[in-house]
């Protein structure tokens, strides 16, 4: 008979795992399987796990065990996710012990590598462009596109790394990409503004918010599904808002 | 020369998307090749007069099954692949030129595109949906 210590610690490690997956743009259904597995490889016959876009909760049956963990922010780094995954495969073939695998978690949510920002500043910029070429456009806006694109990037990660509002970032973004959008053109740098802006948008698409919401509403996550998907439309309105106000005053 | 482009830039543009939501580096190869799969399903439908719906509907689903496929190959979550191939399908296009009716008041043209996108949106989350199906159903048989 496990002792309570060794249940609490199974339950941080399942919560701990959780909300790494959450935190940075998993899809429910597999942050649901993950859990139950680690749970039933630590020992527990039928875990119950509740989890949403806001929290997790995990109870043991019979054994009064349960806890909370809330969920206050929400970020995408789909690296934390795949080490998190990877780690729990190694647990499931007994490559690590429990506390290894606590440690392990504890590592992977301080210190997981991440590009660094030059590198994400280039990949925004090309997209941009590569995008405005696939889409049909003249060669003419590729270079306008790529500086357009690199100056909303900087501007959307500036504001979101110093002030943690997605949405106020979005909307000074979206303002930055159509202000120099319209004075490139009208500069004769580059010869539409719609495929320019179009292109510049692009990197900051809610890509993510919006698969999931469709994955987990067809997973059957019905409040994760709904709640990501109100977030990927505000994150849309926030950069049409800020488009709308450049083409009606400019 | 149209094809070799497109077959490049979306290779490119999928591990661009993939560097900004910092995926791992070893998925990053075969996240572009999704995403030039996906693409090229979508321009092969577009020329032989599929409609647009179709073309999202179609190149959806080939996303969705092969990062299914490369995700059971490489050992990792498919979120990684299929989400950096889905970015050049995003109606983005008709969702700029709903917000730019709006805000030059012309609200019939608007909605008529605002329209478009919410079914263009409603085809690619069919595709999906049929890729789990087909995923799901593979595995059921091959697994027996």
């Amino acid at each position: 008979m496990a002792t309570t210590q060794d249940d609490s610690l199974i339950i941080e490690t399942v919560m701990l795992a959780g909300k790494i997956m959450v935190e940075n743009g998993a899809d429910m259904a597999r942050v649901d399987s993950t859990l139950k597995r680690i749970a039933c490889n630590a020992g527990i016959d039928e875990p119950k796990i509740f989890e949403t876009t806001t929290g997790i909760t995990m109870s043991i049956p019979r054994r009064y065990q349960a806890q909370v963990e809330p969920i206050t922010k929400r970020t995408i780094d789909l690296e934390k996710v795949s080490r998190v995954n990877e780690a729990s495969r190694a647990f499931q073939a007994h490559k690590m012990t429990l506390q290894e695998f606590y440690n392990k978690l504890v590592e992977i949510d301080t210190a997981a590598p991440f590009f660094a920002f030059y590198w994400q500043l280039i990949a925004a910029a090309l997209m941009g462009a590569l995008l405005v070429i696939m889409y049909g456009s003249s060669w003419e806006d590729f270079l306008p596109t790529v500086i357009v694109s690199a100056l909303g990037f900087s501007c959307f990660y500036f504001f979101n790394t110093r002030f943690k509002i997605r949405f106020v970032s979005e909307f000074i973004a979206a303002l930055v990409i159509g202000f120099f959008a319209v004075i490139f053109v009208r500069m004769h740098f580059g010869t539409t503004v719609n495929q320019i802006t179009i292109g510049a948008l692009m990197p900051l698409v809610p890509g993510v918010p919006l698969t999931n919401a469709v994955r987990d509403l067809l997973a059957g996550h019905i409040l994760s599904g709904i709640a990501r998907g109100a977030e990927a439309a505000l994150s849309a309105c926030a950069l049409g808002l800020g488009i709308a106000f450049i083409l009606r005053f400019m | 020369m149209t094809w070799i482009i497109n077959a490049l830039f979306s290779y490119l543009a999928s591990i661009a998307f993939g560097v900004i939501i910092n995926i791992p580096r070893r998925a990053l190869h075969a996240c572009g090749f999704v995403g030039m799969f996906g693409w090229l399903t979508y321009m092969f439908v577009k020329q032989i007069e599929g409609g647009v719906m179709m073309a999202n509907l179609v190149s959806a689903l080939a996303i969705g099954v092969c990062s299914i496929f490369v995700a059971r190959w490489q050992k990792m979550p498919t979120i990684l692949f299929n989400i950096p191939s889905l970015v050049p399908l995003v109606p983005g296009g008709q969702a700029y030129q709903a917000v730019r009716f709006f805000a030059l008041n012309n609200n019939i043209l608007a909605i008529s595109y605002l329209v478009q996108v919410a079914m263009i949106a409603g085809a690619i989350a069919m595709g999906f949906f049929l890729s789990e199906l087909v995923g799901q159903l593979y595995f059921k048989i091959s697994n027996r």
